[in-house]
């Protein structure tokens, strides 16, 4: 990797955002009152502030640096997680969840169970929910932690004060374990919802001259087609029939149902981390409105993310090359850049990968190096950014790890104080007490964040291993939803016997199944191997099809032996007995409706031009 | 919320902007641009800010000062719209 020569401007950058964000925090703890401000925000935001926090939630560093490695990895047909895994979704909660998350004045996504199911599917939730959210915001702290290692940021600094570099990682992690910590204990929801704002700003800021810049310097999209190593890098749909035809290695039936459904809906109609943004908002058309306004950024996101990945691999591999100019005296000065071996064994600006421990290059079974992913949109920053810029494009990644951070912080003091501490531990305080609780659970999120950030360097594993967790226990969840909110003779028991079910589901086909090429063990095929999937995304997406059919079928199953709730308490949180949203005050064009149409025929029109 | 977030973070980019470009009037034509193909990146890049913080901050400017003079309106009319 290229040495990081950062000047006193892109520090003053860096600072200048640190500022602010703890400024913000500082101006609005004084309208932290009460426990609703603090966790719920007021319920007072502007939907286009809570729209742009809710992509910018998912927007975290690892989407940023993973859509930019899959770009280079697999081409334009990584915008499928973006245009068919997402977009589909967030209509979808739009439209047709939100009435219900935000008019049953449920305060959390658990508690949204509780009131529909019972208070075991929520304990369940709620539980499961806590846990992922720390552990996720502890894989953010570490990867930053990493990145900042990685790009020699702090080098230069630290060996002018004469410190170990080995401290860096440290400081890494605790830099942004106060920072996180303090806007959170201060502002609460608003705080995080502000600088996720603040982010998405950031990420077009720094990301969209790259783009410029690298499109120039390949020769616009003509010279972009012209250096990809195959022409279908620039196709999101060819060869998508059969899964041995296109790089991602799954079929549209296994994409469309696995990724473009069950995940997609999962995540983004479930999951409390976004939720929490949209139920921010002042009146119940406003949380409509909020997904679908993050729709329309999301659709164009890819040209911002995955787009820096296709360019890095387009360009020229650095070679040895000597610049000569003419320095303020006068005199000529020739500069030779060498790049490093590891730049020269890459493809494009992305490098060579090595080995963590040993330092040498990895190599694949045919003695080719293997390519470092992940540092795809990292070297197009310094490649193609003078100091300065370089200084924004930095913060905006330095950005988004924290906001990404943040996002799960604040879902975890919420759904800890409402849903696990009130509920069981301490009923019927005041709700200054809660409130306090909140702050001091930020505090405890983060603790167990930095463990989690320390536990990853010593077990090599453990992200993946977490990650894999997570898959199983997600993976069933949007069933629960769907038939919570659209069949009223669902029932507690159903739900929950249905959700253990769906994960056991998960964890059993992925017991039995592997990807091609892969060895038994985490990538599956521990219990026994009965089916090769060509590739672990396919293993992935039909995981999450069986754990969702296996939660459908005995949710219904088990309910139709119960007795469901009687229909004067399911007012408000099933559909056929929700009076439907009055709209009549408006005219029709700003109805949620026609927006979502809009946005149906883009993201058609998206994936036929790009076809 | 009484705190407009357009007010702070226009204030940011305007500062940034600001800052990158003088850095970017002061550097021209220096070596450091060889990697941005000999484009000044910070001078363009910084006026592009300028507006676009400046823009901001005036908006949330008078969205504040309208939400202030429509302050003791707003609860009325609040209990109103319930009622629909």
């Amino acid at each position: 990797m290229t040495h990081t020569n950062l000047t006193y401007v892109d520090w003053i950058i860096m600072l200048l955002y640190f500022v602010f964000v703890l400024g913000i925090g500082f101006a609005l703890k004084r309208f932290m009152k009460t426990s609703k401000d603090f966790f719920q925000a007021g319920r007072a935001l502007p939907a286009w502030i809570c729209g742009l926090a809710f992509i910018s939630a998912n927007l975290g560093a690892q989407e940023v640096i993973g859509m930019g490695a899959s770009g280079a990895k697999y081409g334009i047909a990584t915008s499928h997680f973006y245009w068919i895994g997402a977009i589909p979704a967030m209509i979808f909660v739009g439209i047709f969840m939100m009435p219900f998350y935000y008019g049953s004045k449920a305060r959390s996504v658990p508690e949204f169970l509780r009131l529909r199911f019972d208070e075991k599917t929520r304990a369940l939730n709620a539980c499961s929910f806590a846990v992922m959210t720390v552990f996720s915001s502890g894989i953010s702290m570490y990867a930053m932690a990493r990145l900042i290692q990685t790009l020699h940021v702090f080098d230069y600094i630290f060996l002018s004060a004469g410190l170990p570099l080995g401290w860096i990682f440290h400081l890494s992690i605790i830099l942004s374990a106060i920072i996180v910590l303090g806007y959170i204990f201060l502002g609460g929801l608003t705080s995080a919802i502000y600088n996720e704002v603040l982010q998405f700003f950031l990420i077009i800021a720094g990301f969209l001259p790259l783009v410029l810049i690298g499109l120039k310097s390949v020769g616009g999209w003509q010279g972009l087609k012209a250096s990809m190593p195959n022409p279908s890098y620039l196709h999101s749909w060819q060869g998508m029939a059969h899964a041995n035809t296109n790089p991602l290695g799954v079929e549209w039936f296994g994409l469309a149902m696995g990724l473009g459904f069950v995940l997609s809906f999962g995540y983004w109609c479930t999951d409390f981390l976004v939720i929490q943004t949209a139920m921010a908002t002042d009146t119940q058309e406003n949380a409509r409105r909020v997904p679908l306004i993050a729709a329309i950024p999301k659709m164009f996101f890819p040209f911002l993310v995955i787009l820096p990945g296709l360019l890095a691999i387009g360009a020229a591999t650095p070679k040895i090359t000597t610049v000569q100019h003419t320095d303020a005296s006068g005199a000529i000065v020739r500069e030779t850049s060498i790049p490093t071996e590891v730049e020269l064994k890459g493809q494009g600006l992305v490098p060579a990968k090595t080995d963590p421990i040993t330092g040498k290059i990895v190599l694949d079974a045919s003695g080719k190096p293997l390519l470092d992913y992940d540092l795809a949109i990292p070297s197009m920053l310094l490649h193609y950014f003078p100091t300065g810029i370089l200084g924004l494009g930095l913060t905006a990644l330095l950005a988004s790890f924290m906001s990404g951070m943040a996002g799960n912080v604040t879902a975890f003091n919420t759904v800890w104080t409402y849903d696990l501490y009130q509920s069981y531990i301490h009923k019927g305080a005041s709700d200054t007490h809660y409130l306090a609780m909140g702050r001091w659970a930020t505090v405890g999120g983060i603790l167990l964040s930095m463990a989690t950030a320390y536990a990853a360097t010593g077990f090599n594993n453990i992200m993946d291993t977490l990650q894999l967790v997570f898959s199983f226990v997600n993976a069933p969840l949007f069933a629960t939803f769907l038939l919570g909110m659209f069949w009223k003779r669902a029932t507690g028991n159903g739900a929950f016997i249905g959700l253990i079910s769906g994960t056991v589901a998960a964890v059993v086909h992925h017991g039995l199944t592997l990807p091609i090429e892969a060895h038994p063990g985490l990538h599956g095929g521990w219990i026994a191997i009965v089916h090769h999937y060509p590739s672990d995304m396919a293993q992935n997406f039909w995981t999450a099809i069986w754990a969702f059919s296996t939660n459908f079928v005995v949710t219904i199953v088990v309910s139709l032996f119960g007795q469901p709730k009687p229909e004067s308490e399911l007012v408000g949180l099933v559909h056929s007995l929700t009076p439907k949203p009055e709209l009549g005050h408006l005219p029709w064009w700003r109805r949620p409706e026609a927006l979502a149409v809009v946005l149906l025929v883009m993201v058609v029109a998206l994936n036929v031009i790009f076809r | 919320m009484n705190l407009d977030l357009r007010i702070p973070m226009g204030l940011m980019f305007t500062l940034v902007g600001l800052i990158l470009t003088i850095f970017g009037m002061v550097t021209q034509g220096s070596p450091i641009y060889a990697r941005s193909l000999g484009i000044d990146a910070n001078l363009y890049w910084g006026l592009v800010l300028l507006v676009f913080g400046g823009t901001m901050y005036l908006l949330g400017r008078r969205g504040q000062r309208r939400a202030e003079r429509e302050a003791p309106k707003s609860v009325s009319s609040g209990t109103v719209r319930r009622g629909h």
